[in-house]
């Protein structure tokens, strides 16, 4: 009976209690809030820079079309046909892939503990930047006012602030150390917040989206202007995208392409899944995929020109400032008239002087300062947010009013990815029913926000930093690209490819092109499987060492490099495993019922077989 | 013979004063760097000025109240604008201990810069540390002011949209217990088998209805 009735209308009555977009504008922005996120902003440029500039577009490109576009096209297309989160995606495309979705949402649960703790430190930035002067400018005196804190003068202003007055880091990481409770009020505010974005699911993250993907535009908007017009900037700007095309020989390039764009779309985190679950059947998920993954690209560029050109103006500010260090040296030895060697004049001058008394010269403690090397000094993740560009933001006239909208840039990105997170967490969890119907949305959005809290206190350690770099290395990288492998193998191998795009077919008009098979079938599984392999050789080989601060060591500032103790490097190993466990647990949980139900069954079988043949 | 006995102060006095003399204090200013074009240039009247200074803040010192200007001695001006200063005794035979001069000097620091429009960085006493300013926090740390204001407006909006949804829930129970009986029958229609629809399976083994077929589809090919 039920075949009789139009499929269509089918799925309208059932699915009438599944909410839906207010429109398409906000579903599209949803996703690109969640693939645009903090990596855009530090990973992107640091990855430019690095390897060679504007060379580097060049694997960019090709892995954004060979690999990204097609595996969020998949991700797009069986979120909206399915209409279920990542769990219930996997067990109707085949029971013994359950394990997928499972993995996906354990993912999904490690990285938001350890994603929102990076927002925890952006509030309190964010919170701190109301002042003038920053107080991350100058260090504070010491006990007796004879001079500065000695930890603070060793190792500059804005590393203090954040080693010390931000995270209050221990040496070590077994070293726990207390919580610190200005960060557990900013985990408390930051999961607040989280709650309240997400408490009715996609119809007050569908308000909320509005703002926090749109702010960041505006405030890299303002950037690059301000940006562009600080001297220097131009030198930043030429040193990013003069291209060095040797460097393209380097396979490691090639793979941090791949990784680059894989984890900037925020692919298999279930996420996408979950969105485009929300969608009406008959919507046009290729054309969405397709400007999603452009506009997530667009942004990486845009972003990385602001960035670049405001680190080319800091370099120049400290190649300066090196400079008139230097400067000092000489007219303070020499008893020079003030100013009377100016920045052009001084190699004329230092040259003169090394002639005629090269001893004094020889005893001053002066340092090389060569433009190159400031512009070599690139940072990325929390490094280029908390200390480089702070510090950038010192020297620009206003600098309260840049480091709030900073710091309120980066809340805004980094909140928008956590709604994506967050709906691949819930958005299985409401599909299985884990709670009985009459329960209302908000408890189990508010029960999932709080069991993450509390999980996410151990961030809030003086270790926590450790930790945290721990859960960036080891929890996501080599999960998510298994499963990403796993997705594409079970979409076009188990679910079949003609099913899938015929599918693909009723919802947007169109059978996929030549282009999507090739890269489905062929392209986008094999990079995947490279990377995975690459990521496996260099998980063996690299030693499991990290870098502490501590004031001890000799060569402070330098950070210490040290070697994981190895209760935890058992947990690095849990994370990386444990997940993908799932897989063949869940596998193993449908295989072995349904053998024994045949093992039954045949036993019933031959049973009345026997009976029949000693009949009656 | 007057002659001999004036050779004899100035010989004694260039000896008193010396770079890296007993008791001898080297200072620097940096006029220019604190300000600009409104700089000063510094000839004898500010020396006396700043010998001035350093006798004012001697006389601060217990037993020492009776320090004249005359007392104070200046050598080694560069261009640089650095020097060094002793002060003597009335005798003018030996000179004031360093932690005398020292002890004076941070006691009245702030009023020696001001005389001269510089600060602690463009005039320096090479040697004597300087007293550095108390940190200005104020009681409350701006962010824990910032924080209340943020959080006191998170957890306004999150009870006004609990509330809201709350009485969103019940005129809807209020509604929806007159068309119970409709959704009830429409819930039996949907074939649910292993809790996944139908349709989501292979839809080409069943019916498919012409209406969701696309135009080219219906005209039957050649």
């Amino acid at each position: 009976m039920a075949q009789a009735l139009a499929p269509g209308l089918l799925v309208d009555t059932v699915e009438d209690r599944r909410p839906q977009w207010d429109n398409k504008f906000q579903y599209l922005l949803s996703c690109v809030g969640f693939a645009v996120g903090l990596g855009n902003i530090w990973r992107f440029p640091y990855l430019c820079q690095t390897y060679g500039g504007g060379a580097f577009l060049i694997p960019y490109l090709i892995a954004l079309v060979c690999e990204g576009i097609p595996l969020f096209h998949i991700e797009l297309a069986i979120g909206q046909r399915l209409r279920r989160g990542s769990i219930g995606v996997w067990t109707a495309i085949s029971p013994y892939l359950g394990g997928v979705g499972l993995g996906c949402f354990t993912v999904s649960f490690l990285v938001s503990l350890y994603y929102n703790t990076v927002l925890v430190w952006v509030l309190w930035y964010f919170l701190n930047s109301f002042q003038q002067p920053l107080p991350w400018s100058t260090c504070p005196p010491n006990l007796n006012r004879t001079g500065l804190v000695a930890e603070c003068q060793a190792s500059g202003t804005v590393s203090y602030f954040w080693y010390r007055q931000t995270l209050n880091i221990t040496a070590d990481i077994s070293d726990s150390g207390t919580v610190q409770r200005r960060l557990l009020l900013g985990q408390v505010a930051s999961w607040a917040v989280v709650y309240l974005c997400i408490s009715r699911g996609i119809e007050t993250t569908g308000k909320a989206i509005y703002f926090t993907a749109l702010f960041p535009y505006l405030v890299l908007t303002i950037f690059l202007v301000r940006g562009l017009t600080l001297p220097g900037a131009t030198e930043g700007l030429t040193y990013l995208f003069t291209p060095n095309v040797q460097t393209l020989l380097n396979p490691r390039v090639w793979l941090d392409a791949a990784t680059q764009i894989f984890f900037s779309l925020s692919l298999a985190f279930g996420g996408h899944i979950a969105f485009a679950s929300y969608n009406p059947p008959r919507n046009d998920c290729r054309r969405d995929a397709v400007i999603i993954a452009l506009v997530n690209s667009v942004t990486s560029l845009y972003a990385s020109v602001t960035i670049f050109s405001i680190m080319g103006f800091k370099a120049t500010n400290d190649h300066g400032q090196c400079l008139d260090r230097n400067i000092l040296c000489l007219i303070n030895e020499f008893s020079l008239p003030e100013q009377s060697i100016s920045r052009d004049s001084y190699p004329a001058a230092l040259l003169h002087l090394n002639a005629t008394q090269p001893g004094r010269v020889a005893r001053l403690p002066l340092r090389a300062c060569s433009l190159k090397d400031f512009l070599d000094q690139g940072a990325s993740g929390p490094g280029l947010a908390f200390i480089v560009f702070t510090e950038a933001v010192l020297h620009m006239p206003g600098a309260t009013v840049w480091a709030v909208l900073f710091f309120g840039m980066l809340f805004s990105l980094g909140l928008s990815s956590m709604f994506g997170n967050m709906e691949g967490i819930i958005t299985p969890l409401l599909d299985m029913g884990v709670l009985p119907r009459w329960v209302p949305k908000e408890v189990l959005t508010g029960l999932a926000c709080l069991l993450c809290f509390l999980s996410a206190t151990c961030f809030t350690l003086q270790s926590g930093s450790y930790w945290l770099e721990v859960f960036d290395n080891f929890a996501a990288s080599l999960n998510l690209v298994t499963f990403a492998f796993l997705e594409v193998v079970g979409v076009i191998y188990v679910y079949g490819m003609k099913r899938f795009c015929a599918d693909v077919k009723w919802m947007t008009g169109q059978w996929p092109s030549l282009y999507w098979r090739v890269s489905w079938r062929v392209v986008s599984p094999l990079m995947l499987l490279g990377i995975l392999l690459s990521y496996i050789v260099l998980l063996a080989f690299r030693s499991p060492s990290y870098k502490a601060w501590n004031p001890q060591y000799e060569l402070f500032p330098a950070q210490e490099e040290k070697i994981y103790p190895g209760w935890v490097q058992a947990v690095c190993m849990l994370l990386s495993f444990l997940p993908l466990l799932w897989v063949p647990a869940s596998a193993l949980a449908q295989l072995l019922p349904r053998r024994r139900q045949r093992r039954e069954d045949t036993q019933l079988d031959t049973g009345l077989k026997l009976q029949d043949s000693s009949g009656c | 013979m007057l002659w001999l006995f004036f050779f004899l102060v100035t010989a004694i006095h260039a000896e008193l004063c010396q770079p890296d003399a007993e008791n001898a204090f080297k200072v620097r200013l940096s006029i220019r760097t604190a300000l600009g074009d409104k700089a000063y240039i510094w000839d004898k009247n500010e020396e006396y000025l700043f010998r001035a200074m350093v006798a004012f803040s001697m006389r601060k010192v217990p037993n020492r109240e009776a320090t004249e200007i005359s007392h104070v001695l200046l050598c080694n001006v560069t261009q640089r604008v650095s020097f060094w200063f002793v002060v003597t005794d009335p005798l003018k035979n030996h000179t004031l201990p360093a932690d005398e001069v020292q002890w004076a000097i941070r006691m009245n620091r702030n009023r020696i810069n001001n005389v001269f429009f510089l600060n602690d960085q463009t005039l320096e006493f090479l040697k004597i540390p300087s007293t550095l300013a108390p940190p200005t926090d104020p009681s409350v740390p701006i962010w824990i002011i910032i924080f209340g204001v943020i959080f006191g407006i998170i957890i306004v909006a999150t009870t006004l949209l609990v509330l809201s949804g709350i009485r969103q829930r019940r005129r809807k129970n209020k509604e929806s217990s007159e068309v119970d009986d409709t959704e009830d029958k429409f819930e039996n229609m949907a074939t649910i088998a292993n809790s996944i629809l139908c349709d989501s399976l292979d839809m080409k083994g069943g019916l498919v209805n012409d209406v969701f077929m696309t135009e080219d589809e219906r005209l039957t090919p050649l």
